[in-house]
């Protein structure tokens, strides 16, 4: 397959007594979802080029419990708090970067009245962190100029307020940020929330992602960027239903970093 | 300052007394309905709570956010209906003394700048509501079409009561103007109007500003004891619903104490499951989720009395706008209905009794709950902090923890998270595969 990355697990670094800087929390689409895994793996490209000392959970990882909960599974969510916490905590962790908004949503917030306290951050505010050190530097690339839109996770935006770090990766990509109608704390969900992503939606007249996408359209954007793995599924679903098909890639933010860098 | 203490005095003290005495028995039965709810520690961070009820309740910092137009003839009401009140002072005491603005001589040119100010500001305040009345009922702006039956005429009685009570007080202004030696010349308006009653004797003006002044005083108490009954009660209850908003994140759910104390234990190696709880440990709720509104927590409650209907939740969420039954303002209609029914049923008969209906199915139904993406659009959208989600939360929770009813899709990624850790059915030892791919 493709090149070999370097991804030391926590388990392989503690056994050397090597405690890693920041933990990396993949998270379930990014281990599993063919889509999802191309936006782990440029992620683990930046912290290389970046020469973050990182570690993963690997198999000691397990669900955050996230999707349980939105859909009302108290006790599930909090077995796999509970797992976590301990696996977390005997690691000692102080600080975790996940791609996922909803790894992020749940470890930020939810946990630390468990007992699992860290100081949590999405990759998009972890990259902007490393720009900010000096320790990364961008190029804009095959980007400069390119019309973007960025689609607002709901559970990185409206839960937790991040709206600008993403925006911010843009600029640094010499994009031209195209925002769309409902953008930011007024944004539209991309339908996948609250365990849609694991059902049939109900009964309606249209389905949530095609509305979204869509707004995304009306931009004539030349990419629609995304920063979540669940929203990028339900963005690139709807533009396989609409005539950009094929010409309009759905990229997360981490990928479009190491295509500009052509990492 | 001349007292003239008699039978309309009387009168009128008789009619304030009627109209508290009403006003304090409703208000204070829906205080007990909110505490019909779970308890929940919403007065930590006091001085938060209080900036934010500062900038959101009183000062509508939400309402021009999104919506320009409705926003700002909102705050023109809103505006008319604080100052305009400043009068009613003055209408309470003349009503008391059986003076006749009993303030006029004592603030002499501020007087007439006061009442200059009033009277443009019922104007304005006449045509935002000429205005709400055309968005409601000829335009039908999106958000007002699912209103019907009572929500419809709710929405218009508030206006209707408005634009009387301003136009009393126009006219008030206008008649005294014509009679003769009271002081009044008219004010800005009310001058302009003054030819209305013209070459009118003496006495019949006096009979029509009496009638103006009783018409304005008596629809004020009248629409202070609709309140309790109507939408409109928002102008009371935005402010403590305000201060006692969610201040964590707004994707932060509630961790359930309950459940956290039943998995620590299954997850305690030396933990006796047969152990007799500990003394005065009885918190543990009588089901988990929330079922009927009993079951659901104050701040909810006070949510459901504060919502005026609006629609700025049910125009912002994903799945109403693509068709699906689900309306946030639905939620928290059909939650103080139910309350409501509760409530009748204590009147009736001293405490509440079963009466085989629940907010659940007969109110809201779950396919209503199960379309929720959890987005928090609504929550954000809300001009007064109300969160129609977190009932959603609540119901979908007795569904899967009480009933084991999830949606059966909902059911399989719920078993592969138990089984193998993550929502899709890999195996827990696949998952660093990635790595190596």
């Amino acid at each position: 397959m493709e090149e070999i990355l370097k991804v030391p697990t926590m388990a392989e670094l503690s056994a050397s007594d090597k405690l890693p800087e920041v933990l990396f929390w993949v998270g379930c689409a990014g281990s599993f979802d063919d889509r999802a895994k191309k936006i782990t793996k440029a992620f683990v490209k930046i912290l290389h080029k970046a020469k973050v000392d990182f570690g993963v959970l690997g198999t000691e990882e397990t669900c955050t419990g996230d999707p349980a909960k939105r859909a009302g599974n108290e006790f599930l969510f909090m077995m796999q708090a509970m797992q976590n916490i301990e696996v977390l905590n005997a690691y000692e962790v102080k600080k975790i970067v996940t791609t996922c908004p909803h790894c992020f949503n749940t470890l930020a917030n939810e946990y630390p009245e468990l007992g699992g306290k860290y100081e949590v951050l999405h990759h998009t505010q972890f990259i902007n962190q490393l720009l900010e050190d000096g320790r990364l530097s961008i190029e804009g690339g095959a980007f400069k100029g390119k019309k973007i839109t960025y689609h607002d996770p709901c559970y990185l935006g409206r839960a937790n307020g991040v709206y600008e770090a993403p925006r911010e990766l843009i600029q640094k990509l010499d994009g031209e940020l195209v925002e769309m109608r409902r953008c930011k704390s007024n944004a539209l969900c991309c339908g996948a929330g609250g365990a849609q992503m694991f059902k049939e939606p109900e009964a309606g007249n249209k389905d949530i992602n095609i509305e979204r996408t869509e707004e995304a359209l009306e931009t004539k954007p030349d990419y629609i960027a995304a920063a979540c793995p669940f929203c990028n599924t339900m963005m690139t679903d709807g533009v396989k239903n609409s005539d950009r098909e094929g010409s309009l890639p759905v990229l997360d933010l981490a990928e479009m970093i190491i295509q500009a860098e052509d990492l | 300052m001349e007292l003239h203490f008699g039978i309309q005095n009387i009168l009128f003290l008789l009619a304030v007394g009627v109209a508290a005495f009403f006003f304090a028995r409703n208000f204070s039965k829906i205080w007990r309905n909110i505490r019909l709810g779970r308890a929940i520690n919403r007065s930590d961070r006091k001085a938060e709570r209080w900036r934010l009820m500062a900038k959101v309740a009183l000062g509508q910092g939400k309402m021009v956010r999104r919506k320009a137009v409705a926003g700002f003839f909102h705050i023109i009401v809103y505006a008319g209906f604080l100052l305009i009140n400043i009068e009613v002072a003055e209408i309470l005491i003349d009503g008391v003394l059986g003076t006749h603005r009993v303030f006029m001589p004592l603030l002499g040119p501020v007087y007439d700048a006061a009442i200059h100010f009033f009277e443009l500001l019922a104007v304005l305040v006449l045509i935002a509501c000429i205005i709400f009345l055309w968005r409601r009922n000829v335009q039908v702006v999106d958000r007002f079409k699912d209103l019907k039956g009572w929500a419809k005429r709710d929405g218009n009685n508030i206006l209707y009561i408005e634009i009387v009570l301003m136009a009393a007080l126009l006219l008030l202004g206008a008649a005294e103007a014509n009679i003769e030696g009271n002081g009044v010349e008219g004010w800005v308006v009310s001058s302009q109007l003054a030819p209305l009653f013209a070459g009118m004797d003496q006495a019949s003006l006096h009979i029509i500003e009496r009638i103006a002044w009783w018409f304005h005083i008596l629809g004020i108490l009248a629409f202070l004891n609709y309140l309790p009954y109507s939408k409109h009660f928002h102008i009371i209850m935005a402010f403590p619903n305000v201060w006692h908003s969610k201040l964590e994140p707004a994707g932060q759910f509630s961790n359930m104490e309950s459940v956290k104390k039943e998995v620590e234990l299954m997850m305690d190696p030396n933990a006796d499951p047969f152990a007799a709880p500990a003394e005065g440990d009885s918190t543990e709720p009588s089901r988990f989720g929330a079922k009927d509104v009993m079951d659901l927590h104050q701040v909810q409650l006070m949510n459901a009395y504060s919502c005026t209907e609006c629609g700025r939740c049910t125009a912002a969420c994903p799945a109403n706008q693509t068709g699906k039954k689900l309306s946030p303002r639905k939620i928290m209609m059909d939650t103080r209905d139910r309350l409501e029914e509760v409530s009748a049923i204590i009147d009736a008969k001293g405490q509440f009794e079963e009466d085989g209906k629940n907010l659940l199915d007969d109110y809201i139904s779950r396919e209503e709950l199960w379309a929720c993406t959890t987005c928090n659009a609504c929550a954000d959208a809300c001009p007064v902090n109300i969160d129609p989600m977190s009932i959603i939360v609540e119901m979908r929770r007795y569904l899967v923890m009480e009933e084991s009813a999830a949606n059966p899709s909902l059911n399989t990624m719920m078993s592969n998270v138990e089984n193998n850790g993550a929502p899709w059915a890999y195996a827990q030892a696949d998952r660093a595969n990635w790595i190596n791919e």
